[in-house]
């Protein structure tokens, strides 16, 4: 019998039950809560008479329609969303689960919340109505992305009815070049798999590069694990790991420190792991891309040009005949001649400290290029009032960019950021779907530092040539 | 939740590849605290203009499918967010089926949820279904659940696959939670166990 792969690890240890035909319950660690997937879930409970089975395990927090201009605190003005973020209120406090309101230093991205908070710690299943769970990953958690009846069902009884996903190890060998980061990483393995490529698996990452980064880094890594069609994404927790989540305000402390340490250490893939597939990509390989499509597979070095649409197969001709047309942009034209309006830094995928640092690296003693709107909306209070104590601040705010509260923002354009038709956004999000951040928007994903080098030039810009 | 039994009905043609959730439902829709009347908005964006027009060449809006209940759909349909609106709006407009290549992952079991079936088959079975689609509502499309099968209006037939639990619950229109409380007992042992082994969880 082979041995055992980290997420088989996870896996088996939270098996509550499992029927004969391989139906398992998944017993959940923690689950995150967000307003725009979980009212209805709560009102679901309400009508049954059901409380949340473990509100202890159950962390709430609005980020999707929160404004992050300066003056929020007046309040949010577009009802609908006021409704969402209220109702959330409401049901945080009725079941008694734990929770940071929009008046709280430490609300934030409901995924950079978890980890900064020590919510998230290696080993767990954790789940979010929030397709970008897999985030949590990065610490050697078995993290996804629910719908709205699983979070109900989970709120119900802290279990999901599951079936086993299959193995895929994502090995990214040697070191990066310098320019190339945590984001060119996993836009290139999309680019390499395809959107579907993970359908139907759990990925690790792993090798000398993904060692080599930061916790933050991986964490962008295995955000995007799910653009890939994955389940989830997660990496094999080591000293960075529990560095990051020791004195955490919910880690372990004392001898449960030492007792968690004891099985986190355990948790890796056995050498003679059995994989269902295996892909490999050598990490000086790696150049900066950019997206230029409405899919984050359609990702390219930034070095190259726009791609013809015959120059693909079967449904990805029309696809991306279809995707030309909507982002306005012909055959042939070099990706660093694209002009830009807009320059959006933030998200789940890149909100965190360290994104901010790359940002404040390339645009320090420099300006936003005329005539482009760029903002930089940190992922949490948290990451908001660190950037500040280290001067990142007033780096951002010298070069002309908006220094907004913390939220999602123009990730996905609930709050009142938003492109407006036929504006073009280099940003460090993870989706370029077509109106994704406002309808008829054009988006182009990339790293911060690509991003921080395109609102100073104007156009996509290759960092390593910036200067 | 609604059984799904055996369902004869007009089947749209959706070639497009990567049939995201963003597509099916956009953001400005996600704001609602209900399930219900998403099915005016579902593809929006593509359906109807700024004005609130309905634009005539988009397949939902032509006369033949208006009361279209399979939806036949290009490779990865429903990739992208998590959101539940995504089937909500769908089961709203009337779609009972979709049939694809592929599905991502967290839409295909959202679906299950909402009286949906997600159908998946190779390349070959779904030109074929979706040539079927474009003869529009001179051709019905029959879906048998508990036949796993899938026939043409002109008769050619093809099976699927489906997990047994999600046929048997979809069948009988079977509520996961009132099931899983069944399972308390396996859920309070297993929460025993964990707080001994893992007590800082």
């Amino acid at each position: 019998m082979s041995g055992k792969t980290l997420y088989d690890k996870i896996w088996d240890a939270h098996v509550a039950h499992e029927a004969e035909d391989g139906t398992c319950l998944l017993y959940i660690d923690r689950h995150l809560v967000h307003e725009v997937t979980s009212p209805q879930a709560f009102e679901g409970l309400r009508l049954a008479g059901r409380p949340v089975h473990a509100p202890d395990k159950t962390i709430a927090v609005p980020d999707h329609n929160v404004p992050t201009t300066l003056d929020r605190a007046k309040g949010i003005e577009n009802e609908e969303s006021r409704i969402q973020v209220d109702a959330l209120d409401t049901n945080a406090k009725e079941f008694g689960v734990h929770y940071y309101p929009v008046s709280d230093v430490r609300q934030g991205i409901v995924h950079i919340v978890g980890p900064e908070q020590g919510w998230t710690l290696p080993g767990m299943t954790v789940v979010c109505g929030d397709s970008h769970t897999a985030t949590h990953g990065a610490f050697g958690a078995l993290a996804h992305g629910i719908g709205t009846s699983e979070v109900e069902h989970v709120l119900a009884t802290q279990t999901l009815i599951q079936q086993k996903s299959k193995n895929m190890k994502v090995e990214i060998t040697g070191k990066l070049k310098p320019g190339v980061t945590a984001k060119d990483i996993t836009l290139a393995v999309i680019g390499e798999t395809g959107t579907a490529g993970g359908t139907g698996y759990v990925i690790e990452y792993c090798g000398e590069a993904i060692r080599d980064l930061s916790m933050e880094g991986r964490m962008t890594v295995c955000n995007m694990a799910i653009e890939g069609g994955a389940r989830a994404g997660l990496i094999a927790p080591d000293d960075k790991t529990f560095d990051y989540v020791k004195g955490r305000p919910h880690a372990p402390k004392g001898a449960q420190w030492e007792a968690a340490m004891t099985w986190w250490k355990t948790l890796k893939s056995d050498d003679d792991a059995h994989w269902d597939k295996v892909v490999t990509l050598k990490g000086e390989e790696i150049e900066p891309v950019v997206t230029w499509g409405t899919s984050p597979e359609d990702v390219l070095p930034i070095s190259a040009v726009v791609p013809a649409p015959d120059s693909f197969d079967g449904g990805k001709v029309g696809a991306a005949q279809r995707a030309l047309e909507y982002m306005g942009l012909t055959a042939g034209t070099p990706l660093s001649d694209i002009r830009i309006d807009t320059v959006f830094i933030g998200s789940c995928t890149n909100g965190r400290i360290e994104d901010l640092r790359e940002v404040a690296k390339v645009v320090e003693g420099k300006k936003v290029a005329d005539g482009v709107r760029a903002m930089i909306v940190p992922g949490s209070g948290l990451v908001r009032a660190q950037a500040e104590e280290e001067g990142l601040a007033e780096i951002f705010e010298k070069a002309g960019f908006e220094w907004r509260l913390a939220g999602c923002s123009m990730c996905l354009a609930m709050n009142p950021d938003q492109l407006a038709p036929g504006e073009r956004c280099a940003s460090t999000s993870n989706r370029n779907f077509e109106g994704r951040q406002g309808y008829k928007g054009r988006t182009h994903l990339m790293s911060p530092a690509m991003a921080a080098a395109a609102a100073v030039t104007g156009h996509l810009t290759d960092v390593r040539t910036f200067t | 939740m609604d059984k799904f039994e055996t369902l004869t009905g007009i089947a749209a043609p959706m070639p497009l590849v990567n049939i995201d959730t963003d597509m099916i439902i956009p953001k400005g829709f996600l704001k609602t605290i209900k399930r219900t009347g998403l099915g005016v908005n579902l593809f929006d964006e593509m359906r109807y203009d700024r004005q609130g027009n309905e634009i005539a060449d988009f397949v939902l809006n032509q006369p033949q499918y208006r009361s279209a209940q399979i939806l036949v759909a290009g490779d990865n349909f429903g990739c992208g967010s998590s959101r539940e609106h995504a089937p909500w709006a769908l089961a709203d407009f009337g779609i009972k089926s979709v049939i694809s290549t592929s599905f991502a992952d967290i839409f295909y079991s959202n679906c299950f949820k909402n009286g949906i079936l997600p159908i998946v088959l190779p390349q070959e079975a779904v030109d074929v279904l979706m040539k079927d689609a474009e003869k529009g509502s001179n051709a019905r499309m029959i879906v048998d659940l508990e036949a796993q099968t899938v026939t043409t209006s002109e008769g050619e037939s093809f099976s699927f696959e489906v997990d047994s639990f999600k046929k048997h619950c979809l069948l009988n229109g079977l509520d996961d939670i009132a099931l899983t409380m069944e399972k308390k007992p396996s859920i309070d042992a297993f929460e025993e166990k964990a707080a001994q082994a893992r007590p800082w969880v």
